[in-house]
């Protein structure tokens, strides 16, 4: 019982890793219907930011966060500028190759200019001691990823829903030409998008980081694909679908793990994916649409 | 069969999408031969009715048969065996494909060659490949397009590119052929050769049709009879002159046009 | 008559390959070649069954599966299996790979095939995944450790499957069922319409996809000596997408060029892998932005042929017959 909720604890820490990058996944997709494959990277490169602020810069754990965060989104905002934006009326297939050109090319770039050698994240950051609820034993680590998610998904929703920017990125998501028709500045609006998304990554890299310590150029593609099951999982372009979906893949796998299928636990949310796509295309908060004959 | 015999009949066929009917309790009986109009005004349901009829959507009330036998149900496909055919009303060609072959797709349910045939390239491939080109261009002659065979679709121009849709539905060789919006975006020129095409295949291939129009004249043209769509329920049905005078049609076009 | 001259200009391919094959293996035989130009002329040739039967799925039916390298993976380790434990010889063994990634198609193809677009090929990808997977975890075929598989590869082997996959796709496609597969990827409902079973097709493809590149699988597997499950990830997947989308998506003499292209490249660059890839993935950037249709569009090479024919001839009309 006590290891069942142990496991539990570890799978929601995941899972908000997981949520977070869901996040930027299913925003970009409900507003340019593009799976941003290089989502995953902006992930990784988020962080290897907070690991060398941490260790070059010597900066603390926030002021790391908020580094990897803000470079992340100018990060993300260039990414759209110079390679999805021209394609924007080009076919889906087209973007979607360019987007895996682009994860490609991060990846590889990054192995390029700094090889291929993983890091260790100091452990050190921040000291946040465990401790004992009910005999459970839990984590500071596992306290301080929550935490940082509850945050960021709050100040979100409050973005999404309150802010006039929020409300640009609703109007456009849901019809960009009326949009567009209304004033609203479609261009800025989906780099605020990118801006947001690619940002919460580089907040879930950072936090990954002191998670799970290693860190190394490849390490964005696993968790990316699996972020984008979740969103598919909570209905792509439904933001708390994201953050449902996040939580109970992550939970999934931490179930998968200690019932002693480790070596499954990647395997499972791929089944995950296509019994969701088979049975639920539209996932568990989404509507159906029908094409228009 | 005989002349008058019903081909199509629909009964108390409609469709709801959550909480929205957008076609409901439609009772319909075309006869062999006849060539009917829908109408009404914009969103009225008259192209989710075709939508009915040939099984992209599944009603989700009534029946619908040709010939006595029930399509409820039958996938697309099986509905355009079993002889209804159609055009779109934004035009849907194969674009990247050749004029020729466009039509010979839909000749395709009546070949009689296999996959494995064709593959190891057996007589039986090349027979059937030669039938289908020689009828295919026989066909094209009927709708003046046989100097473009092997020009891509999507280069024709507008009007070539409606007759094309036209005669790959007939290709599929239907009993029933439903047009939508065959004149849209023409001139009055156009219009014109369409109207005198419609009632050459008509003749030609002893066909009934039942076709969706915004042009008034090509409608009360070329009709005999006429349905009238408003809100997804069929609210009159007659001759064209029963219709020009019918007050229910007056108000829901006049209605539209106040709203 | 259009029949008539894909049947002439069949056997002229024939002919052409026939005295392509003598003089490879008389050069391989002779020992002209050395072994790292033989193993790249291998290399080449599985690429070729790679690209040629995804750009099936892909380029003619429009359905764009990006799992491609887990049949790859099922024909690797069930020819491993044919020849290393149960000792049958190679033949069978390639057969056996093709014969079981169909039938792996055929179980993939059917749920994912009603997902269109983008759920289709991340679908796919995870189909892809899962096989990976499940071969990391078969203790039989050595979990992650892999397979140790003799090298019995030989050119005409290699050359008799890349000519069978050739003919057979070019076959199939040159035929009512090919303009069956291109007319769902031009317009799906319109197929529907005109009395396409489409769900049949789309499979149909999948699985003459699945095949060939099961077979491919035996040949590699046969050629590097082991097989490892991670050879077979997404990423090996997208190198066979890079090749059939810069070739030109609809075009299998751009599949066949790119292969031929590609594969020269990465084998000069092959100590510098790093170098490669970020090439590559600059290269398919590039290539979206400015040239989405790929090195060959949807045109086969025999177009290029009778264009410059036709202009030699002076026939005014003669683009019009350039019937890809």
């Amino acid at each position: 019982m006590e290891q069942l909720i142990q496991q539990l604890v570890n799978g929601v820490s995941l899972g908000s890793i997981y949520a977070l990058i869901a996040l930027g996944y299913t925003m970009v997709y409900g507003i340019v219907k593009l799976i941003n494959f290089a989502h995953g990277d902006v992930f990784m490169v988020g962080a290897f930011i907070g690991f060398y602020s941490i260790t070059v810069l010597d900066l603390g754990f926030l002021p790391s966060l908020l580094l990897a965060m803000t470079t992340c989104a100018i990060f993300g905002v260039l990414i759209e500028r110079i390679a999805y934006k021209p394609l924007r009326n080009a076919t889906r297939i087209a973007a979607l190759i360019t987007a895996i050109g682009v994860s490609l090319f991060i990846e590889y770039g990054m192995i390029y200019v700094r090889g291929a050698q993983p890091e260790a994240y100091p452990n050190n950051v921040v000291s946040i001691k465990s401790f004992e609820v009910f005999g459970i034993k839990i984590s500071g680590q596992s306290l301080l990823i929550l935490a940082v998610s509850i945050v960021l998904m709050i100040l979100l929703q409050f973005i999404v829903h309150k802010t006039k920017i929020g409300k640009a990125m609703r109007a456009v998501s849901h019809d960009m030409d009326a949009a567009k028709l209304m004033g609203i500045n479609v261009n800025n609006t989906i780099s605020a998008t990118f801006a947001i998304g690619s940002a919460l990554a580089g907040a879930a890299g950072v936090v990954f980081g002191m998670y799970y310590t290693k860190i190394d150029p490849l390490m964005g593609i696993i968790p990316g694909l699996k972020a984008f099951v979740a969103a598919v999982l909570g209905g792509i372009g439904i933001i708390p679908g994201a953050m449902v979906g996040g939580l109970v893949l992550g939970v999934i796998e931490s179930l998968v793990s200690a019932a002693g299928f480790s070596l499954w636990r990647d395997g499972v949310a791929f089944v995950v994916l296509i019994l969701i796509l088979i049975f639920r295309p539209s996932g568990l908060f989404g509507k159906n649409v029908k094409e228009k004959v | 069969m005989a002349a008058g015999t019903p081909l199509l009949k629909v009964e108390n066929a409609g469709i709801r999408f959550g909480g929205l009917k957008a076609v409901s309790g439609v009772n319909l009986e075309l006869r062999q031969g006849e060539l009917a109009g829908l109408i009404g005004p914009n969103g009225a349901g008259k192209t989710t009715f075709f939508n009915l009829l040939t099984g992209v959507y599944v009603p989700t009330e009534g029946s619908i048969s040709l010939v006595g036998e029930k399509l409820n149900g039958l996938a697309p496909y099986k509905i355009t065996k079993k002889g209804i055919s159609r055009t779109f009303q934004n035009i849907r060609l194969f674009s990247d494909m050749t004029v020729l072959d466009n039509v010979k797709v839909a000749y395709h349910s009546l070949a009689r060659h296999s996959i494995l045939s064709s593959i190891f390239r057996l007589p039986s491939h090349f027979k059937g490949e030669m039938e289908m080109e020689e009828k295919a261009i026989e066909f094209l002659k009927i709708f003046k397009l046989d100097h473009v065979l092997h020009e891509k679709a999507k280069n024709l121009p507008y009007g070539q590119q409606r007759r094309l849709e036209i005669a790959r539905a007939l290709a599929a060789k239907p009993k029933l052929l439903l047009l939508d919006e065959p004149a849209a975006g023409m001139n009055p020129q156009e219009t014109e050769d369409l109207m005198n095409l419609i009632a050459l295949i008509r003749e030609k291939f002893e066909l009934t049709i039942l076709l969706i129009e915004h042009d008034m004249n090509l409608v009360m043209g070329v009709c005999e009879r006429i349905y009238v769509l408003d809100h997804g329920q069929l609210i009159a049905e007659g001759t064209p002159e029963q219709i020009r005078n019918n007050p229910k049609v007056i108000e829901a076009y006049l209605g539209e046009e106040v709203s | 008559m259009n029949v008539l001259k894909q049947a002439k200009g069949f056997w002229f391919t024939i002919v052409l390959a026939a005295i392509f094959f003598v003089v490879m293996q008389f050069l391989i035989n002779g020992e002209f070649l050395n072994p790292f130009y033989v193993n790249t002329l291998y290399t080449i040739g599985i690429n070729i069954i790679l690209a040629v039967s995804l750009h099936l799925v892909i380029g003619i039916t429009g359905q764009f599966s990006i799992g491609h390298a887990g049949f790859l993976a099922v024909g690797a380790y069930v020819s491993a299996i044919i020849t290393m434990k149960l000792g049958l010889p190679f033949p069978v063994a390639l057969l056996a790979g093709g014969v079981v990634a169909a039938i792996a198609g055929i179980i993939i193809g059917i749920p994912t095939l009603r997902l269109r677009g983008d759920y289709l090929a991340i679908a796919t990808l995870g189909f892809g995944e899962i096989m990976r997977i499940l071969f990391l975890n078969i203790e039989y075929v050595g979990g992650a450790s892999g397979m140790t598989v003799s090298h019995l590869i030989t050119w005409p082997w290699l050359f008799g499957c890349v000519l069978a996959t050739i003919i057979v796709i070019v076959n199939f496609t040159n035929s009512t069922h090919g303009r069956a597969c291109i007319s769902i990827r031009e317009n799906e409902i319109a197929a529907d319409a005109m009395g396409i079973n489409t769900t049949y097709y789309k499979v149909m493809a999948f699985v003459i996809g699945a095949f060939f590149a099961g077979v491919a699988g035996g040949l590699h597997a046969h050629n590097f000596y082991i097989i490892q499950p991670t050879n077979f990830s997404f990423l090996k997947s997208f190198d066979i997408l890079i090749l059939v989308v810069l070739g030109g998506l609809g075009s299998m003499s751009g599949s066949v060029i790119a292969a031929v292209l590609l594969t020269i490249i990465t084998a000069f660059l092959a100590n510098y892998p790093e170098l490669r890839m970020v090439i590559y993935s600059l290269v398919l950037i590039v290539v979206m932005l400015f040239r989405p249709q790929g090195l060959m569009g949807t045109k086969e090479i025999t177009a290029f042929l009778k264009m410059s024919k036709a202009a030699k001839g002076g026939a005014q009309d003669g683009s019009r017959h350039t019937v890809a």
